[in-house]
């Protein structure tokens, strides 16, 4: 046996079409998700160009962003009507599979990935979308592009890329009860800043990922790129490989049984260095609460907002207060909200759903509150209803709608009004994203949800409705 | 992408650290399906107000400035999502260079892509240009070829570059063209 290797150099090796001293590597990207917002412009690249699509049999879209998620049939916005349009013309003349907004697999491209098979152990895989780290969960190399590179897939099915750091984020110990995978990322993010991982490929380790169910495991590396890195991963186990088994687009039976030998020999051997490695101690990690406009604003739900002379950048928290309409040291269980939104690539799979619908089961949500439950996928929501779940919230005061991106980023009608604050079970906070003006708190699902029903933050651990 | 080698212009800092690619360029502006005119709406919400009327506390919109075409920011710009609506709406405005302490990876690609030249300087140098630049008079001129950066008092800061970025924009190359004079080598990774 070699030199022991991390699963990121494992699989960027395997996939190096061709290496030139003082150059990026040319890689081979294995699946290529598509999406009606960074795709136009791309394909009309091809077009002026006389360019084909070289394999459309790797290429999945999906239509996620602009999708209305009630009334599905009128689409009001003459340009969202236009570009999901486009994408379906797109997807016609280059001969790509799409699931369009009625396709039973229509869903954010980031859940419907996973839930299809389409992501696997050891691919490349890329999407014109920051969040396509998401993906990394199953110990797959996955980074969002620009619409140049989406290009250059779509005609190359390569890409050039500097070969990464690797960096390992250790994470010991067990997660309290009530405190989520959400809470953990968040944590991570607000000790070590929005740019730690910036130029590195982040390896999640240690016991306490190992225990993670894979919806959590996405929950993780979803926010990877939050914390600045493009990928972020988790070497694949048998929690992988019992996800996968049945998925539509994975092998069967015998050769599901070589594939998964394949994919669990991928992780990273015991000894393997990384360029750099933080630990951190799970059983410290409490219910977060976002305060500010980066997803490194924040602190756990017993705490307050900082004070501006005491922190490291005074003009930027003191930007952020003024933004977000809070002072500096306010109690975090002092803010009001009046929007919650549980939904997005974050949090928005059924195991999620079902955390939200325990705490709100039986409770009503504060009549000042709007609130909206958004599943991932189309397919998450009708299992969810199989299962009662929309009924729990429907009773409870949510609206429950159809699948998509909805109010992660607004660029439907589910926006948050200027000067609306909204608990978001999302992973972007900056000013303006749920709505121009809108202030976003970012949470986990259980936290979303005991917001809902009391009108501010409360540490759900306290909450009942939670399994201690 | 046009070929791009020197650059001389003004300019105009705008002093935050992680300006993410939603500030650059709201979402309300991704359902244009054309790769012009994001111009703009170039940090639409930081310069306009609500009705579409300019907001006089935004730096930007002083009249100084106009024809700034060397962006100096904070550190981590260009974080958050990956739309490379953020570079298109620079170019279409006008910013050619931008000069930062840091850049985030998706934002650093996307510019490259675009004829951008972007400039990692460390931020005492970018703090000095940007207490100069308040008077809307600073301009710097860029050689891209000899890695300097000259300022109106003559003082020159070089830079570093990746010589492949380099090449790149200063032939102003098509990476898909180049790309497909190796689809030997592709074709032989997909029947390997
Ligand atoms: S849910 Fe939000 S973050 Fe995820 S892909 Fe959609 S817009 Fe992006």
């Amino acid at each position: 046996m070699g030199k022991p290797k991390t699963i990121i150099e494992k699989v960027w090796e395997q996939h190096v079409v061709h290496r030139e001293e003082g150059k990026p590597d040319l890689l081979y990207i294995d699946q290529h998700l598509v999406h009606e917002v960074t795709s136009p412009q791309a394909f009309e690249g091809l077009r002026l160009a006389n360019r084909k699509v070289r394999r459309p049999d790797l290429t999945y879209a999906t239509m996620d962003h602009n999708v209305p998620t009630k009334n599905r049939d009128v689409i009001k916005d003459e340009i969202s009507r236009k570009q999901m349009e486009t994408l379906r013309k797109n997807c016609e003349d280059f001969g790509i599979k799409l699931a369009d907004m009625f396709h039973p697999d229509q869903g954010i491209v980031h859940v419907i990935g996973p839930q299809l098979g389409l992501t696997q152990p050891g691919k490349t895989i890329v999407c014109g979308d920051s969040h396509t780290s998401t993906h990394g969960a199953f110990g797959a190399l996955a980074f969002g592009i620009g619409t140049s590179e989406v290009e250059h897939v779509l005609a190359t099915q390569t890409i050039w890329q500097d070969r990464p750091k690797t960096l390992n984020v250790k994470v010991e110990g067990d997660l309290g009860p009530g405190v989520t995978a959400k809470d953990l990322i968040l944590a991570i993010i607000a000790k070590y800043g929005v740019r730690f991982g910036t130029g590195y490929v982040m390896e999640y380790t240690g016991e306490a990922i190992r225990k993670l169910t894979m919806e959590e495991r996405m929950t993780i590396c979803n926010m990877s790129i939050e914390a600045g890195a493009r990928a972020g991963l988790i070497s694949p186990d048998q929690t992988t490989v019992e996800f996968l088994r049945g998925r539509e687009y994975v092998p069967k039976d015998e050769a599901f049984d070589r594939v998964s030998e394949e994919w669990l020999a991928l992780a990273t051997d015991e000894g393997a260095v990384y360029d750099h490695t933080v630990t951190i101690n799970a059983a410290e990690v409490e219910p977060q609460v976002t305060w500010g406009t980066n997803p490194g604003m924040g602190v756990p739900v017993s705490g307050a907002t900082p004070f501006v002379a005491e922190s490291d950048n005074p003009d930027e928290v003191e930007r952020a207060l003024e933004y977000m309409g809070l002072e500096e040291n306010q109690p975090i269980t002092s803010i009001e909200i009046d929007h919650v939104f549980i939904g997005s690539c974050t949090n928005s799979r059924l195991s999620d759903l079902k955390k939200a619908a325990a705490i709100v089961e039986g409770k009503q949500v504060k009549d000042t509150i709007k609130a909206i439950v958004v599943p991932g996928s189309f397919s998450v929501k009708l299992e969810a209803e199989k299962a009662g779940i929309d009924k729990v919230f429907k009773e409870a005061g949510f609206e429950w709608r159809d699948s998509g991106c909805s109010m992660c980023l607004g660029m439907n009608d589910d926006v948050v009004p200027a000067g609306g604050r909204c608990a978001s079970t999302s992973n972007r906070n900056f000013e303006g994203r749920q709505g121009n003006g809108a202030r976003t708190h970012l949470v986990s699902p259980e936290m979303a949800a005991a917001a809902a029903i009391e009108g501010r933050f409360v540490d759900v651990r306290h909450f009942a409705g939670v399994a201690q | 992408m046009e070929a791009i080698e020197q650059h001389e212009g003004l300019v105009y800092a705008l002093n935050r650290a992680n300006i993410d690619t939603d500030q650059i360029i709201p979402k309300q502006f991704l359902k244009r399906i054309e790769r012009t005119g994001f111009g703009q709406f170039l940090f639409y919400n930081w310069r306009f107000h609500d009705d579409g009327s300019l907001r006089e506390d935004f730096s930007m919109n002083d009249p100084k400035y106009d024809g700034a075409s060397i962006l100096l920011a904070g550190d981590n710009f260009g974080c958050g999502s990956s739309r490379e609506h953020a570079p298109w709406a620079l170019e279409d405005y006008g910013f050619k260079v931008i000069i930062a302490p840091s850049f985030a990876d998706i934002f650093y690609n996307n510019a490259l892509k675009n004829g951008i030249i972007l400039v990692k300087l460390d931020e005492e140098q970018i703090k000095e240009w940007q207490n100069r630049s308040e008077d809307g008079q600073l301009s710097l001129s860029v050689d891209l070829q000899n890695q300097t950066i000259t300022d109106d008092s003559g003082k020159v800061v070089e830079f570093d570059i990746p010589s492949y970025h380099k090449e790149k924009l200063i032939n102003g190359w098509d990476d898909i063209a180049l790309t497909l004079l190796m689809e030997e080598k592709i074709f032989e990774f997909e029947n390997s």
